[in-house]
């Protein structure tokens, strides 16, 4: 569980997290949504620790990342898996070295022991067979499993998703947010995905944060996002004309 | 002002990082012998090439500008290695270094930070200056062996253009090569390479670890970094030899 308690972010004088609280669920898939400029990445990279929020508090389970020192929050990123917008493979590194990475970094395991468990995540994610190709040696989905089966090699007991779906075709975006789904609840671990997809939002929206200029504007699941009134979300939920479609035809049946 | 300012402080404090949380030792060792590879072995056909012609051209010059009969032959070996030990080697190397050294850490830093490598080196807790940086630092401390083939390799070409060329013989080239010898010429040109290798492997790294933007401001990261490297190369160049040799 992450909780977030009253969150503010600024940039110079721009104000981007307007004073943010709200609480991420283990074992669900908790999405942060909003439009381009609402302030989701930024929010993200504070989770992450990668920002540091002028006021407010970070919480994993019960300490907040603030109060931990050095050592603590490099024990704590131990426990982090990140599946980033571009995948971010090491180019220099083969895919099974890239899967290998947080193994060879963080255990001490023998090199048999850390192929087996290389080999069980690529076969989680549905790659065999791609252990020596490089990154662009492989398709933009192939990349993103990859970095998936990167992110839960060392058991990582929370996963951040930035746009995990972003270049990819229908399909495989489908097929990337079921990993994602699948992988929350089968390691019942915290998973934080941020995403202005509304395919995700449908699919694995399980808690779902909505986010506009940097305000919490709404939360709820992805069940509830299709019933609110609130003027905010269902401008971005029907901005599209599939959307609107379904809406119509929603408010046709009621 | 303001600007500059900031980017030393920046410079400095990379530094900071850079000797601090240190990666796993064994992961480290790979990397450095990596980077030996890339940096000095995968440097030396050029460091040879250039060398070679360049103490060729020295010696030829100075050939055809010492007509006079009163002035012994044997000055050109000793001209060619005054110049090669002093100034070429050492300073005129590293300065084609940074072109070429310079820009790859630039780049290659600059592209891992584009496509948010670096972020994820961080996120997993690694000190990403201390996995990317250190490691050059060290293998650039091989730098001297790369001056030290550069004087060997441009006195053979002094050398040679020298006695093929018709302008010497053998025995006035290596008379004068050993005339007035001061060892401590040496000396000082290993201490100028040692400053330059850091200079090389930090002032790069730099720009590319705190690049801003995409694909093209990697290439300009990697010009800027060439230019700042030689600029920051001359100016100690001349602060070193006014402290060992003035």
């Amino acid at each position: 569980m992450i909780k977030v308690d009253n969150i503010k972010k600024r940039f110079g004088e721009e104000e981007i997290l307007k004073g943010i609280s709200t609480v991420f669920h283990k074992g669900k898939t908790n999405l942060i949504i909003g439009q381009s400029g609402s302030g989701k990445t930024v929010m993200l990279k504070c989770l992450l620790g990668l920002f540091k929020p002028e006021e407010g508090l970070i919480y994993y389970e019960e300490k907040a990342i603030q109060h931990m020192n050095e050592e603590q929050q490099r024990d704590l990123r131990e426990e982090i898996g990140m599946l980033f917008q571009g995948g971010a493979l090491f180019d220099s590194m083969n895919i099974e070295e890239n899967v290998m990475f947080p193994l060879r970094m963080f255990t001490k395991q023998k090199k048999s022991e850390m192929l087996d468990r290389v080999n069980e995540v690529l076969s989680r994610v549905n790659l065999e067979g791609v252990n020596k190709k490089y990154p662009a040696e492989i398709s933009g989905g192939m990349q993103k499993r990859v970095s998936i089966a990167r992110a839960i090699v060392n058991r990582p007991k929370y996963l951040f998703c930035d746009e995990p779906n972003s270049g990819l075709d229908p399909k495989t975006a489908t097929v990337i947010d079921n990993l994602i789904q699948e992988i929350t609840h089968e390691f019942d671990i915290t998973t934080v995905v941020v995403t202005h997809d509304m395919n995700s939002v449908m699919e694995i929206g399980e808690n779902i944060v909505f986010l506009k200029n940097g305000v919490l504007v709404w939360q709820g699941n992805n069940t509830d996002i299709f019933n609110t009134d609130n003027v905010d979300v269902t401008d971005f939920v029907y901005s599209s004309d599939l959307f609107k479609k379904i809406r119509e035809i929603q408010l046709k049946e009621r | 002002m303001t600007g500059y300012i900031e980017d030393i402080g920046s410079y400095f404090l990379m530094l900071k990082r850079t000797f601090g949380s240190f990666t796993k030792r064994s992961v480290l060792k790979e990397l450095i012998l990596k980077e030996i590879d890339d940096l000095i072995i995968g440097s030396l056909g050029i460091v040879v090439f250039i060398s070679f012609f360049v103490g060729g051209v020295i010696s030829i010059q100075t050939a055809l500008n010492v007509s006079n009969p009163i002035i012994p032959k044997s000055l050109i070996g000793f001209a060619t290695r005054q110049s090669i030990i002093l100034e070429f080697a050492p300073t005129f190397m590293s300065i084609i270094m940074a072109g070429k050294v310079g820009s790859f850490i630039t780049s290659s830093i600059g592209s891992m930070r584009v496509t948010e490598q670096i972020d994820a080196l961080e996120v997993m807790g690694i000190n990403s200056l201390n996995y990317l940086v250190f490691p050059k630092i060290i293998a650039l401390l091989c730098f001297p062996f790369v001056i030290a083939l550069a004087m060997f390799i441009g006195i053979c070409g002094g050398l040679l253009a020298g006695v093929y060329g018709g302008f010497i013989t053998y025995t006035d080239f290596t008379a004068g090569l050993q005339e007035d010898f001061e060892p401590f010429h040496l000396v000082y040109a290993f201490i100028k390479t040692f400053v330059f290798a850091f200079i090389l492997a930090t002032v790069p790294s730099w720009q590319g670890y705190y690049m801003k933007g995409g694909a093209l401001e990697v290439g300009k990261a990697s010009t800027n970094s060439f230019v700042w490297t030689s600029v920051l190369i001359i100016l100690a160049n001349f602060i070193i030899t006014q402290l060992l040799l003035s």
